[in-house]
């Protein structure tokens, strides 16, 4: 699928003293290491530069909107693990937000600050391992990506002690949570919490003004304001073009209005692959900072509420969406009165951050467009679905 | 590396043994060093498919380090690998590409089905889109079940390989003796994946309790 906004540039081959000219085309992907999984992309070159680009997905399609139509609807908390499968704990809540609209269930508080605690983590986990697989694109192979992942090791510990899983927590529950975190869990959450600023300085004392990554993402995929608030973009792709938007406050979904933390964003309209980096660096000490205060205002208590033995709710519609960390992730959900829903639709960032690819790659490098396509921050698992 | 554990099957005395030794001579049989070899530097592909193909880099970060078994050199190509670990969901619209892939890769070469999904669809096997295992079409040496699988079960999963590589007889093996093995690589036809199954590498299960159609009818 392309892009409606941008046209190829206008080209002329050259033809010279008899010889002939034409276009290279090269299909990177499905399987390319920098490709962020099974992803195509049909490039057509002139030498280096990318004079058209068409992105080729559907590898990954794993029905999971139909298998979940077929089945209850906690039967498909752990699908949606499998959705964003960096983000497990976010997708749980955008799905239990989703339900919990449908009946309306009141969730206790202490449930509320463990929400707000795992998806944060999950924000810490995901920013992390992005930049890791970034800078591995840009050809540091290794090194920041082993940084990157002893890191989430520590929060990955987290996350398998209180749900029993690293990856595929499905911690989430309709009207709260699974269980509670075990005995010592809040201490050693404000231990990882209280260290994760030092690595961060490491990181960013490496890599912020490194010569190569300046030169090489600064003015590199460039996406102006105004297209990216016309093809939809969010999270953090679209505060990197300079807009102020952030679903935690313009919804204040949970609790999220308890907590004071900053939005970074660019006042410029340059948006390049650098922005979208930095973005996430700082995004990562906001994150640390709603953690210190949710760690800090706990409350003790239950952990799920009244949620129905039998959930069936009455025929009606519900759209819920969070702040995930790839842009709003929400689902939408038609009930008509049967244990199963009639309609089970989500809205993936991946895919819709995905869609301005082209717009962002013509007339750059073939190198740069893997850069771009490592700045966007796709996980395949949520593109196709 | 000395004689008494290179050659352990050859009846040796200790006299000679020591005397050869000291000459700097090893005395061992060929199946058992290569296999030594071999099993201690597979190499795999750089081959992620999804979910699973997270714990798969878990395994190579510095907490598991896969590089202790001789394993951390993973190749994109896979004309240099020896290994490729089938990580995560294959859907119709893959799996020809895996079986091309896999035909591209130089003998001798193994497979690891990791996670459910490779394994038989796993979560997503009544799905209308997803291969209900990878060993429908290529040979699968080891079967890492787990939805993921944890990295350390990645390891074991590699010693158990080493451990089949061990058993190997170079003269017999068909990796050695019959070139490179190609196998049927399928088509996606609009309906399904035509053939449905490789027969030289999978069979549909027979339950023995129930007669075939002809027999019952007849």
């Amino acid at each position: 699928m392309s892009s409606p906004t941008a046209t190829a540039p206008n080209y002329e081959l050259i033809q010279q003293d008899g010889l002939e000219t034409s276009l290279l085309e090269v299909s990177m992907g499905p399987h390319h290491p920098s490709t962020h999984g099974v992803f195509r992309m049909d490039v057509k070159l002139d030498g280096e530069t990318v004079v058209d680009l068409q992105p080729v997905f559907g590898y990954l399609h794993r029905n999971h909107e139909k298998l979940a139509e077929n089945m209850s609807y906690l039967a498909s908390m752990p699908f949606t693990d499998r959705l964003d499968y960096f983000n497990s704990m976010t997708n749980n809540w955008a799905y239990a937000l989703a339900a919990e609209k449908l009946v309306e269930i009141e969730v206790p508080e202490r449930a509320e600050y463990l929400r707000v605690i795992m998806a944060e983590l999950t924000r810490l986990v995901n920013h992390i391992s992005l930049v890791g697989f970034f800078i591995n694109d840009l050809g540091a192979l290794g090194t920041p990506l082993l940084y990157a992942f002893r890191e989430r090791e520590k929060i990955m510990d987290l996350f398998e002690q209180a749900s029993g899983a690293r990856m595929m927590c499905n911690y989430f529950r309709f009207g709260g949570l699974r269980n509670d975190v075990p005995e010592g869990w809040l201490d050693r959450t404000r231990e990882v919490v209280d260290r994760f600023p030092d690595f961060l300085d490491e990181y960013e004392k490496l890599l912020c003004e490194n010569e190569i990554i300046l030169s090489r993402t600064q003015g590199v995929g460039c996406l102006s304001r105004d297209l990216a608030i016309s093809a939809g973009i969010t999270g953090p792709m679209l505060r990197a073009s300079g807009v102020n938007y952030d679903i935690r406050k313009v919804d204040q979904y949970g609790i999220y209005n308890r907590f004071k933390f900053r939005v970074p964003y660019t006042d410029d309209d340059v948006g390049d692959c650098y922005d979208r980096f930095m973005i996430r660096m700082l995004e990562m000490r906001e994150s640390i900072e709603i953690l210190k205060q949710a760690l800090r205002d706990i409350p003790g208590g239950d952990i799920i509420g009244k949620a129905p033995k039998i959930f069936k709710p009455k025929p009606a519609e519900a759209y819920a969406r969070v702040e995930g960390p790839k842009g709003e992730l929400g689902f939408y959900l038609i009930a008509d009165g049967t244990p199963k829903p009639y309609r089970y639709r989500v809205r993936p960032p991946s895919l819709i951050n995905l869609t301005v690819l082209r717009d962002m790659c013509l007339s750059q490098k073939i190198a740069d467009a893997v850069v771009i396509l490592g700045s966007i921050d796709i996980v395949l698992g949520e593109v196709d679905r | 590396m000395t004689t008494s554990n290179t050659s352990p099957d050859i009846d040796l005395d200790n006299t000679t043994r020591t005397e050869l030794e000291r000459a700097g001579v090893i005395v061992s049989k060929v199946d058992y060093l290569y296999n030594w070899a071999r099993g201690g530097s597979v190499w795999p592909l750089t081959f992620g498919l999804a979910c699973c193909a997270i714990e798969m880099i878990a395994s190579a970060t510095s907490r598991f380090d896969i590089s202790r078994f001789g394993s951390e050199v993973f190749r994109p190509t896979p004309r240099q690998a020896d290994l490729m670990i089938v990580s995560g969901t294959v859907t119709k619209k893959m799996a020809p590409q895996v079986v091309r892939i896999f035909n591209q890769m130089p003998e001798p070469k193994w497979v690891i089905a990791m996670g459910a999904c490779a394994i038989s669809g796993g979560p997503f096997k009544q799905g209308y889109n997803v291969l209900k295992g990878i060993d429908r079409y290529i040979p699968v040496d080891v079967y890492l079940p787990g939805c993921p699988p944890r990295p350390e079960a990645v390891l074991q999963s590699l010693n158990y390989l080493q451990e089949k590589i061990r058993t190997q007889d170079i003269k017999s093996d068909p990796a050695f003796t019959k070139g490179r093995r190609q196998y049927t690589v399928p088509e996606f036809t609009g309906k399904d994946l035509e053939p449905p199954y490789n027969p030289d590498v999978w069979q549909p299960p027979t339950n023995p309790n129930v007669k075939p159609l002809e027999e019952a009818t007849a």
